[in-house]
Order: C-alpha cells, then structure tokens, then sequence
C-alpha cells in the first residue's frame, strides 16, 4: 500500500512541478474563465435578483468549460516522449496514476475557484441568503465531480482523432446530474429557498460512484490493446 | 440460418401490418385527445424497444470486458446503433403528442429529460465508436456504456427530487385503458420488440460479416495479391 501512495505523490510531486514551471492550464483556465464571466455578464446583464437566480448557473459552466481546457492537457503531456508507454510498463499500479492526475486536477481547478469566485461576486453582486458556509461543500463536492469523471474520458479519448474535441463530447452527457446538483445547490444557497441537502447528498453519490467505477475500470482503459 | 431469416422477416412485416391495421383501424377513437392519442402506440412500444435494447447494450459491453468477445462488441455496436433510432421516434413523437394535448412541445419532466439524457448518452456512446478506429475501440465503448448505465438512475433521482420540489401539472397517461385499446397496445408492443430485435439482429449480422470481410482483406494484403479475387469477393466493395 504504502508503495501506491508513493508512487502517487510522486507523480503528483511531478505534475505540479511542471505546472509550477510552465503554468500553461492555470493561465489558459484563469484568462478562459474571465472571458466567460465578462461575456455572460454582457448578454444577460442581471440585476443583483436575476443574478442570485442564475449564477449558480454561470459560474459552474464556465468552471465546466475552463476545466475541459486543464484535463485536456492532463494527459497529451504524457504522451509525448512515450512517457505514458513507459508507465504502461513499469511496475506502478495504473490507480495510482490516475489518482495523482486527479489530485493535480483538483488542485488546479481549486485555485481557479479561489481566483475567480471573488470577481463573480464583485461582478454580479452577488450576497448569499442562505447558509454561504454550504458552498463549500458543494465546491469540492462539484469539483471532484468534473475531475474524476473528466481526468477518466480525457485518457478514453486519448487514442481518437481530435481528441480535444471528443473529450466534452463524452463528458458532458455523464456529467448533466452533477452539474444540476451544483447548479440547484448553489441557486438554492445563494437564494436562501430551502434546503440544499438532497443536492449535496446528490453530488456525494455521484462522486462515490464514479470515482469507484473510474478506479476499478481505469487499469483496462491504460492497459487497452 | 439464411434461410430462416427472410421468413422472420416476412413474419415480422405481417405483425407490423396487422398492428398498424389494429392501432390507425380498429381501436376507438380516444374521447378527450381524439386522433393524435394513436401515436401512443408507437411512442410507449418504440420506448420500450429501444430501453430494452440499451440494457442489451449493456450486457454486451460488459460480456465483452470480461470475456474479450468480438461477438458481443458486434451486439454492442447493433444495439446502440438501433437503441438509438428507436429513442429518436420516442423524441419525435412525444413532442407532436404532447404540442395539441398539454399545449406544448416540451416540459422538463422525469420520463421525457431521463429519456433525452439517455439519447445523449449513446449519441455520445456512438461518436467515440466513430472517432476511434483503432483496436482498442471496443474496450474504450465499453467502458463508456458502463459509465453511461451507472449514470442513468442519478439522472432520475436528480430530476424526480427537481420536479417533486416545482411540481408540475399532472402528465401521467392515468387510468386504465378500454380493452380494445389494451389490445392494440399490446399487439404494438410485441410488433416493435420483434421489429426491434429483427432488425438489430440483421445490423449484428452485418456488423460480424463486415468483420470477417475486414480480417479477410487484411490477411489478403499480408499474403499478396494472388489470393486476393478469392477472398475479397463476398461483399466487394459494400464491405469497407
């Protein structure tokens, strides 16, 4: 066990240094997600009500849309120099792989988060009437939601022409209950209407069940020949 | 077998032909919707017949991770394909239903967004199919259909709790239906699961066919090309 976790921070140690040098994802996610936080801003132009009521919606799309931009540079980085062949033959478990890809996404899509909620609220006045500490919950929830399933397509669709293109394609039809449970729960929140518990329960089963099945089926998907 | 298979066929088109006769003919006219209530037997039996098939695409798929069965990917490809058509009329023919009864064409209901989230599924299911010609195709659609079956039930919960939370008006068929309308019903029923797997069966079959064609051409460039009029001649061209 204790050589999973190993190899896990290792990759994960790998990952983020290489990031921490180029920082390609988080600029192309941060300057993505602005531009459709400027861009929704001009076409709806919400009063602060409006806005309570859609920007659950706004800001989840664009924090869809930016981390399609992350995941799809997630793997293409290994495949270059065969580095992903080289850890098809090594003696790594394949899981370990993939959850140091997801910790790094996860952590990735967190600092986006952290950058980008503020100018949400600055730029749609945004006040939460419900319990705010909630969203919290609901971020992580959400976002490992996105990562996991969306780390797993992105090496499904590894081995097809234009894959940049197949990845949303199959992500986001899996993905459509997790987004209505972000989106509901932080409408509901923001709105102070009810209780935002089944939503949260919601996204809790969704993350346990994919991340389950992405981890039993991840090593047949690497393995693939 | 071949011969078998016209005569399924040929039987297959009489029961058509006898249920359309009982659904447009026979069964009464509805009191309240009138003639637009006759789509309900082609909806509901197209409905069922395409739900069925992505269960069968289901048991493929994972028949194929197991087991590594090119016949089971060849039903996974047959059924998704049809599942999908099939899914496509109930999408069609619930909209030109429900526009002269509730009045609009569209609601966010249970049945109708699980249905639509379903397609989009499979839709998605077949463009990876498309988009991936190599080897590895199968174990990657597989995987995704896996994905895609454990995705469905979460689907409805979410939108069961959305619309008991903004409770709409009540879409339900209610009631029991008269027995000649039962019947017409049923004998739909059993018209489209049979047209269903017929024609499933015939695309499974020219799936595997297309197939050996395939391994056949592939082993004729490996050997040269003095064998090649005897092997490539079955299907010829069509095939590739």
């Amino acid at each position: 066990m204790s050589s999973f976790w190993s190899a896990t921070i290792a990759t994960l140690v790998k990952d983020i240094r290489l990031e921490w040098r180029s920082k390609d994802a988080l600029n192309a996610m941060l300057f993505f997600s602005l531009l459709v936080v400027v861009i929704f801003s001009f076409s709806f132009n919400p009063s602060a009500e409006e806005s309570r009521a859609i920007a659950g919606g706004l800001v989840w799309v664009a924090f869809l849309f930016a981390t399609v931009v992350a995941l799809n540079q997630t793997w293409a980085r290994e495949i270059r120099n065969q580095v992903l062949d080289a850890y098809r033959v090594s003696p790594a478990p394949p899981n370990s792989l993939f959850l140091a890809k997801v910790l790094g996404n996860f952590i990735f899509v967190a600092i986006l988060e952290a950058v980008m909620t503020p100018l949400f609220i600055v730029f749609y006045n945004l006040r939460a009437l419900g319990p705010a500490w909630q969203l919290i919950p609901v971020a992580v929830l959400g976002t490992w939601a996105l990562v996991v399933n969306g780390t797993f397509f992105a090496a499904l669709s590894l081995r097809t022409r234009s894959r940049e293109i197949m990845l949303p394609l199959l992500l986001f039809p899996i993905s459509i209950p997790a987004i209505q449970g972000m989106v509901e729960a932080t409408r509901i929140l923001l709105a102070g209407d009810g209780s935002a518990r089944f939503w949260i329960v919601l996204l809790l089963t969704y993350d346990v069940v994919f991340t389950t099945a992405s981890l039993a089926l991840f090593g047949t998907v690497l393995h693939a020949e | 077998m071949k011969r078998v298979f016209p005569i399924l066929w040929a039987l297959t088109a009489l029961l058509l032909a006898y249920s359309t006769y009982q659904a447009l003919v026979v069964a009464p006219t509805e009191q309240t919707m009138g003639d637009v209530q006759r789509i309900f037997y082609y909806h509901v039996p197209s409905a069922w017949t395409a739900f069925c098939l992505f269960f069968a695409n289901l048991f493929a798929s994972v028949a194929y991770l197991i087991w590594k069965n090119s016949k089971a990917d060849a039903l996974a490809v047959a059924s998704a394909e049809v599942g999908v058509v099939f899914c496509t009329i109930v999408l069609i023919t619930g909209p030109i239903w429900a526009r002269p009864v509730w009045g609009i064409w569209w609601t966010w209901d249970i049945r109708l967004t699980t249905t639509l989230v379903l397609w989009l599924i499979y839709v998605s299911y077949l463009v990876l199919r498309r988009f991936s010609d190599t080897a590895q195709t199968p174990i990657l659609a597989a995987v995704l259909a896996i994905f895609g079956a454990l995705d469905v039930p979460l689907v409805y919960f979410s939108i069961w709790f959305f619309r008991t939370q903004h409770p709409q008006p009540v879409m339900g068929k209610g009631g029991s239906l008269a027995p000649p309308m039962l019947h017409a019903f049923l004998i739909n029923l059993l018209a489209f699961s049979v047209f269903g797997v017929m024609v499933c069966w015939t695309r499974y079959r020219l799936e595997v066919l297309r197939r050996e064609v395939e391994q056949a051409q592939a082993m004729d460039s490996l050997l040269g090309s003095e064998t090649s009029e005897k092997v490539s001649l079955p299907l010829g061209r069509s095939a590739r």
